[in-house]
């Protein structure tokens, strides 16, 4: 009997699970709360400063110090667990989590047992078309620990390991899901949902790349229509979106190889390596760690004020759901539109600005998705910048004014809209300064046009033997010779005059 | 003042009268202090670390400010003179307790491990002290993270009870009542968790107050059962005790635990006499094991403050057998999790290991001494998965049968009357190798803790032997001006002689 095959699975590159196998996936998500100071004491969480900077006795658990619940990062974690429908519970209480471990100055977590803040919620998920709720078991506060940073790529034959505390005691939620996704896919659209809601509540800047949004993964199979689990195993460091699907299915392929050689599958710890694209065991011990979990003494526990908890129930922004169906409903856009705008609220917001100042809302929809998130992308900057640029929104609807009105043809109007959020320039003086009006002067398009004409003998004879797409190379020379400046309709409708319908040989 | 010797037994308050007056300078009191440390400690290893400089720094700075009071109040630029208790603490030399952080100083908790341990921050009562003008003398000696009855357990020798020096000077804090009964300190810190105040003071003939839980702020106390600790003063007079009460008292915003209420005018309450209370008398405390002595000197104690107008009445403690037991699972629980940050990482000693799981062990094993590590495997043990609910969770319910057997007794008196011991101080040594005899010691305090209620040791007496006898004051919660007031009244009606009379003779003669 095989525990473990050493063999690496086939994995196919689409979406699907091996054959006759379903998998049961439940995510353990960690997400770091944008408060401005940690949870514990008042210490700046600022990303990025030089180690060791933002530090303090509490938040280095010195001897003596004492923690004091910072109430900013309660009624954050309370605006989570309202988004995901959760319970908040009357009267929460802290624990600490023991173990050892060099970046934990304490030797202990402070975290909560078994009265979290927020339970029993769930989260809705559109896939193909259909609708899937995820239940949501718990969300509950704990403080981050510290970060080593090791002489070599792992603690194990580091001659020496440095400790930077500054994120030591920033605040956490861990939301733990219910084992309801069924593929790796969901798992991802899951965790994409999830980091949209936290944008929307404006609590995390979610970033899986800096650690403040982080998910471990577990994973069973047993065959469709059973219903009681089989052994799973725990993937961890899932550090991009991506990783968690490749993972998962990596996972379920690996799991699938062993149960049909009639094996076990190890109840483990794994964890992802990119590069090779396979989960792999992690050194765990033999027994199972017994974090001796008990009531923190130096934090009262949490009563909550319904009354404050109303409040911060209807001062919940519109959620991405709610605004996907409304862009759906409002705009007449198509689903796939819907999802990408809502995907940041920053682009949504941008939308709705723009759109309320130009008639063709899913043509500013298709600006925005391809040349606005295109611009993002290339400066490898945050969606969220477009906040702190409201006067984007004026050149990306004067740039649709122009070409709407013809005066500049689409693909000059990309140029210039990229022109004018680069250099804060408005589109109508780019286009004057430039030179891009388009031409629509007949007299100067029929020069171009016959000269095309003349000196692709080839193309001409092909169009008049019958072959319609001879003339779309004709309008692409006529722009090139007009510099992209050309009206491509009107040069359309003059090759044709030219030329005769297609297929009539002269 | 001819004899600056008398000084150094005198109160709080003849002293402030004196400072006030003129009479002597801040300097003077702190110099006669560090005299008699060099004199009388080494007999008694009271001190870990003397602050001779930033003494006489604190003792200068005091006698500037006291300099300008008086003007203030001779030219009629103050309204009014200031009150004594704001000006009571001025230039007063103290001993703190090594289990309190003090900025600058070294702080050991009695500790291999903390042996260099030199903190950057102060607990916030060391701050109050500071703030309020009185000077530390030093850090004083304790069992190892405050786990004892005899200070024994310190990893830096053991303190001797100024009364006999073969004997112990009772635990945790030791050194602070060795102090304060030698002369070298006119009043000291201790922190209590199971009687570590009350106990050392009963055997030192001084007076030793616990707050209720919740009033002192923590915040700087280096934690054995968090759920337990509280600082408490040690002084030579029960009003001495209110002085210093009112002075680290009140809420601390860095201290999630500490009271949000104000702290009442104690002093004030202190001499209100004892006509019309109620002495709740508990069988449970004067059952078998009581050394005779100790008994006669507290009922003798209660006889004369009934002839004060006080009343006598029955009350009982069902649960009270419990309680050593529910305190052994509780407190070594909460300080295997409280002593865990200890791994010579950032701070302390560290032996270093081929991995970092050794070294973590490797300086537990060296920094920690034995009882500390009885504790800790006794705390993980209870804690850990499958006990958890046998001991840890059965020992807090247990708890709240206690807590509840004190409201009842409440109901019927307005404070309990106890021994503060079983026991007169007990030989150093003679319980060392058997540590459930030396757990005994504290049976009659750590109630009081468990329910987080104020207690106060006050001298009643003295053995055959001369060896000082507490009795023991407990209130419900909030109630330190009430059990000081009977405190005080046991003080003055048979206590007297302990204050002024008696004192140590290696006090007095050096060693
Ligand atoms: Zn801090």
């Amino acid at each position: 009997m095989s525990e473990r095959t050493g063999r690496e699975p086939k994995v196919p590159s689409q979406q699907q699970l091996p054959a006759g196998w379903e998998a049961v996936i439940g995510l353990e998500i960690h997400v770091e709360l944008l408060t401005r100071s940690k949870v514990f004491c008042g210490c700046s969480t600022e990303f990025g400063a030089p180690p060791n900077t933002h530090v303090c006795p509490v938040c280095l658990g010195l001897p003596g110090s004492l923690p004091v619940l910072n109430e900013k990062a309660v009624e954050y974690a309370t605006r989570a667990g309202l988004a995901l429908h959760c319970e908040i519970a009357p009267y929460a209480k802290f624990d600490r989590k023991n173990y050892f471990y060099p970046d934990l100055p304490k030797a202990y977590q402070i975290s909560q047992y078994d009265l979290p803040l927020c339970k029993n919620g769930y989260l809705e998920l559109r896939v193909g078309g259909k609708v899937r709720r995820i239940g949501i078991t718990r969300v509950h506060m704990e403080e981050e620990t510290g970060k080593l940073v090791h002489s070599t790529a792992t603690i194990v034959g580091s001659q020496y390991s440095l400790v930077d505390y500054n994120r030591s005691g920033v605040p956490l939620i861990e939301i733990v899901t219910q084992p309801d996704l069924r593929t790796p896919e969901e798992a991802r659209l899951f965790l994409e949902e999830l980091r949209s809601i936290m944008l929307y509540l404006g609590i995390s800047d979610v970033k899986m790349e800096e650690g403040s949004l982080r998910c471990d993964a577990n994973i069973s199979l047993r065959r469709p229509g059973e219903t009681r689990l089989g052994t799973k195993t725990e993937v961890k460091n899932l550090n991009t979106f991506r990783a968690v699907e490749r993972a998962l299915r990596h996972e379920a392929f690996r799991q699938a190889a062993i149960l049909e050689e009639g094996g076990r599958v190890l109840q483990e710890t794994r964890g992802w390596d990119d590069a090779t694209g396979a989960t792999v065991p992690m050194r765990t011990k033999e027994t199972v760690q017994d974090y001796r979990y008990f009531p923190e003494p130096d934090i009262p526990p949490l009563v909550l004020d319904r009354a404050w908890v109303e409040q911060i129930r209807k001062a919940l922004p519109e959620l991405p759901a709610a605004r996907r169906q409304r862009f759906e409903t409002q705009f007449s856009l198509p689903a796939y539109d819907a999802d990408v705008l809502c995907q940041h609220p920053a682009v949504a917001d941008f939308f709705e600005k723009a759109a309320a100042r130009f008639p063709d809302a899913k043509t500013v929809s298709n600006w925005v998705m391809g040349e606005i998130l295109r611009l993002l992308k290339a400066t490898g900057e945050e969606p969220a910048v477009l906040g702190a640029h409201p006067e984007w929104v004026d050149h990306l609807v004067g740039v649709l004014e122009l070409v709407q009105a013809g005066k500049i043809n689409a693909a000059a109007g990309k140029e210039v809209l990229e022109e004018s959020v680069r250099t804060g320039r408005a589109p109508e003086e780019i286009v004057r300064a430039r030179g891009l009006e388009q031409v629509g002067d007949e007299a100067k398009l029929r020069e171009w046009v016959k000269q095309a004409i003349g000196t692709n003998p080839d193309a001409v004879a092909s169009y008049r033997a019958g072959k319609a797409q001879a003339a779309g190379f004709l309008v692409g020379q006529v722009m090139k010779l007009s510099r992209g400046k050309a009206n491509p309709k009107v040069v359309g409708e003059l090759v044709q005059r030219e030329l005769g319908p297609p297929g009539q040989g002269s | 003042m001819s004899d600056l010797r008398e000084l150094l037994f005198a109160s709080i308050e003849e002293l402030s009268a004196l400072l006030w007056q003129g009479e002597i300078t801040a300097r003077e009191l702190a110099e006669a202090h560090l005299r008699q440390i060099e004199r009388v400690d080494p007999a008694i290893h009271a001190y870990l670390t003397v602050v001779a400089d930033r003494a006489l720094e604190q003792a200068a700075e005091a006698d500037r400010k006291l300099a300008d009071h008086r003007k203030a109040a001779s030219t009629g630029r103050a309204s009014s003179p200031p009150q004594p208790a704001e000006l009571s603490l001025l230039g007063i030399p103290w001993a703190c307790k090594d289990v309190l952080c003090t900025r600058g100083v070294r702080t050991t908790c009695g500790s291999r491990i903390l042996e260099h341990f030199v903190p950057p921050y102060s607990a916030t009562v060391v701050e109050r002290l500071d703030g309020a003008g009185a000077v530390m003398l030093g850090k004083v000696n304790m069992d190892e993270f405050a786990m004892g009855s005899s200070t024994e357990n310190s990893a830096f020798g053991v303190t001797r009870n100024p009364w006999d020096l073969e004997r112990v000077p009772g635990g945790s804090s030791g050194g602070s009542a060795a102090a304060v009964a030698a002369g070298e300190a006119v009043f000291s810190l201790g922190s209590d968790t199971g009687g570590s105040v009350r106990l050392p003071a009963a055997y030192c003939g001084t007076v030793g107050l616990k707050p209720t839980y919740g009033t002192v702020s923590r915040y700087g106390l280096i934690a054995f059962a968090s759920s337990l600790d509280q600082v408490g003063p040690l002084t030579r007079t029960v009003r001495d005790a209110a002085l210093v009460f009112q002075a680290i008292a009140g809420h601390d915003p860095l201290d999630s635990t500490s009271a949000p209420r104000p702290v009442g005018p104690v002093l004030e309450e202190v001499e209100k006499g004892v006509r019309g209370l109620k002495l709740g008398l508990a069988p449970e405390y004067f059952g078998e094991g009581l050394s005779p002595a100790i008994r006669e000197a507290v009922l003798s104690a209660v006889r004369r403050l009934e002839r004060e107008g006080a009343e006598v009445v029955e009350a009982h403690m069902p649960h009270l057998d419990y309680a050593l037991p529910v305190y052994y699972l509780i407190a070594p629980s909460e300080a295997s999790s409280n002593l865990a940050r200890y791994d010579g990482v950032r701070y302390g000693l560290r032996t270093p290991g081929e991995d970092i799981i050794a070294q973590f062990s490797r300086t537990r094993r060296d920094g920690f001494g034995p009882e500390v590590k009885r504790r800790i495997m006794l705390g993980t043990y209870a804690l850990s998965a499958g006990y958890y609910e046998a001991f840890y969770l059965k020992a807090q319910k247990v708890r709240t049968l206690i807590r509840r057997d004190f409201e009842e007794a409440f109901r019927s008196a307005d404070v309990l009357v106890t021994p503060v011991s079983p026991t007169v101080p007990f030989r150093l040594g003679e319980k060392v190798e058997d540590p459930l005899q030396m757990y005994l010691t504290d049976i009659y305090t750590l109630s009081v803790n468990l329910a987080g209620l104020p207690g106060v040791s006050v001298p009643c007496g003295f053995s055959p032997e001369t060896l000082p006898i507490g009795l023991q004051v407990i209130g419900p919660a909030f109630s330190e001006g009430r059990v000081l007031r009977v405190a005080r009244a046991v003080e003055r009606t048979v206590g007297a002689e302990l204050t002024s009379g008696r004192r140590p003779a290696v006090a007095v003669n050096g060693r």
